[in-house]
């Protein structure tokens, strides 16, 4: 019974894998065909990000399996990767926008 | 759960026995993965903070400069690295297949999508490398540049250095899982370790093309 429910979960994974790489193939031509519009660096930043971060996820759930494990392992991991990339952008990455501004002109 | 136990009832004896298991209460296995698949997932979270803080730092330093150059032609690098972003993708689908195979005990064919993957990391490596000499004829250097601030050389090549080393590392690491997994000294749970380690170079990828390749294109 176990092993029938493992294969079976197996085959619909095959189909899942090549459908999340379609998903990611796709992406990736938004993201160089957005590279080419005329748009706002902010605004183009912005998209970009959100796409790779698409891109990632799709990654960790699909591919990495994580989907699949445990949520605690989930629970574990994610926020100590989303609470030091917050701190580094929070507390260092504005200074950046001083350093121009006190730039020689 | 202590009060049961001191019941002395076979329930309450029974009631702790289950907790003592529960994932929660720190049961033997709490993530209900192998302690290798586990210390791969802790190694991977601290790569992924190594590059994130590289990540930022490259945007940083292109933020702080107002003469950060525009260097990425369409035709060779934005063309270059869009086919190494595709074959690095499909060499991901490729370790999923060898992890499958692994699982079901194909040891030979799972040896043979390893390999696979293994060729696509490498078709990475030598387009890549294509990509730095271009730069670096161009005058790029690791602190000099010829259009304008010389801390673009520095940021890139460290960057993409960094996930240069990983993809190499990578295909060593696969082709000694793939050898050791085909001669049966290996069991499919390295497979599917080594597979995560592929996925996660992968994923840094998604992040240095757009960030350093795309926000950088020259439009004429």
């Amino acid at each position: 019974m176990e092993q029938a429910v493992e294969h079976a979960h197996a085959g619909a994974s095959t189909k899942i894998f090549l459908y999340v790489w379609f998903w990611l193939l796709g992406l990736t031509g938004v993201e160089v065909w957005l590279a080419y519009e005329h748009l706002a660096v902010k605004v183009m930043l912005t998209l970009l990000m959100s796409i790779s971060v698409i891109k990632a996820s799709l990654i960790i759930a699909y591919f990495m399996h994580l989907r699949y494990e445990r949520r605690s392992l989930a629970l574990t991991l994610m926020p100590a990767l989303v609470f030091v990339v917050a701190m580094i952008m929070i507390f260092f990455f504005p200074d950046s926008l001083r350093l121009l501004h006190m730039r020689p002109r | 759960m202590a009060t049961h136990e001191l019941t002395g009832t076979p329930g309450a004896a029974l009631d702790a026995a289950v907790a003592r298991e529960s994932a929660w209460s720190g049961g033997g296995s709490p993530y209900a993965i192998g302690s290798k698949k586990l210390g791969m997932w802790l190694f991977i979270i601290s790569d992924a903070i190594t590059f994130s803080a590289l990540l930022i730092a490259y945007s940083y330093v292109r933020v702080a400069s107002n003469d950060w150059p525009m260097p990425f032609h369409f035709w060779p690098s934005i063309i270059k690295t869009t086919v190494m972003t595709f074959v690095l993708l499909t060499s991901s689908v490729t370790m999923v297949m060898a992890v499958h195979a692994g699982k079901l005990e194909r040891r030979a064919t799972a040896a043979k999508w390893i390999a696979a993957t293994m060729l696509g990391g490498l078709t990475f490596i030598v387009l890549h490398a294509l990509e730095w000499r271009d730069l670096i004829h161009e005058g790029v250097r690791l602190f000099q540049s010829p259009w304008g601030t010389p801390l673009f050389g520095a940021a890139f090549f460290t960057l993409t250095g960094l996930h240069m080393t990983h993809v190499a590392i990578g295909v060593v690491y696969l082709g000694t899982v793939a050898t050791l997994f085909a001669r049966g000294r290996l069991s499919s749970e390295d497979v599917e370790v080594s597979g995560l380690y592929w996925h996660f170079v992968d994923l840094v990828w998604m992040f240095i093309f757009p960030l350093v390749y795309l926000l950088s294109v020259r439009m004429s």
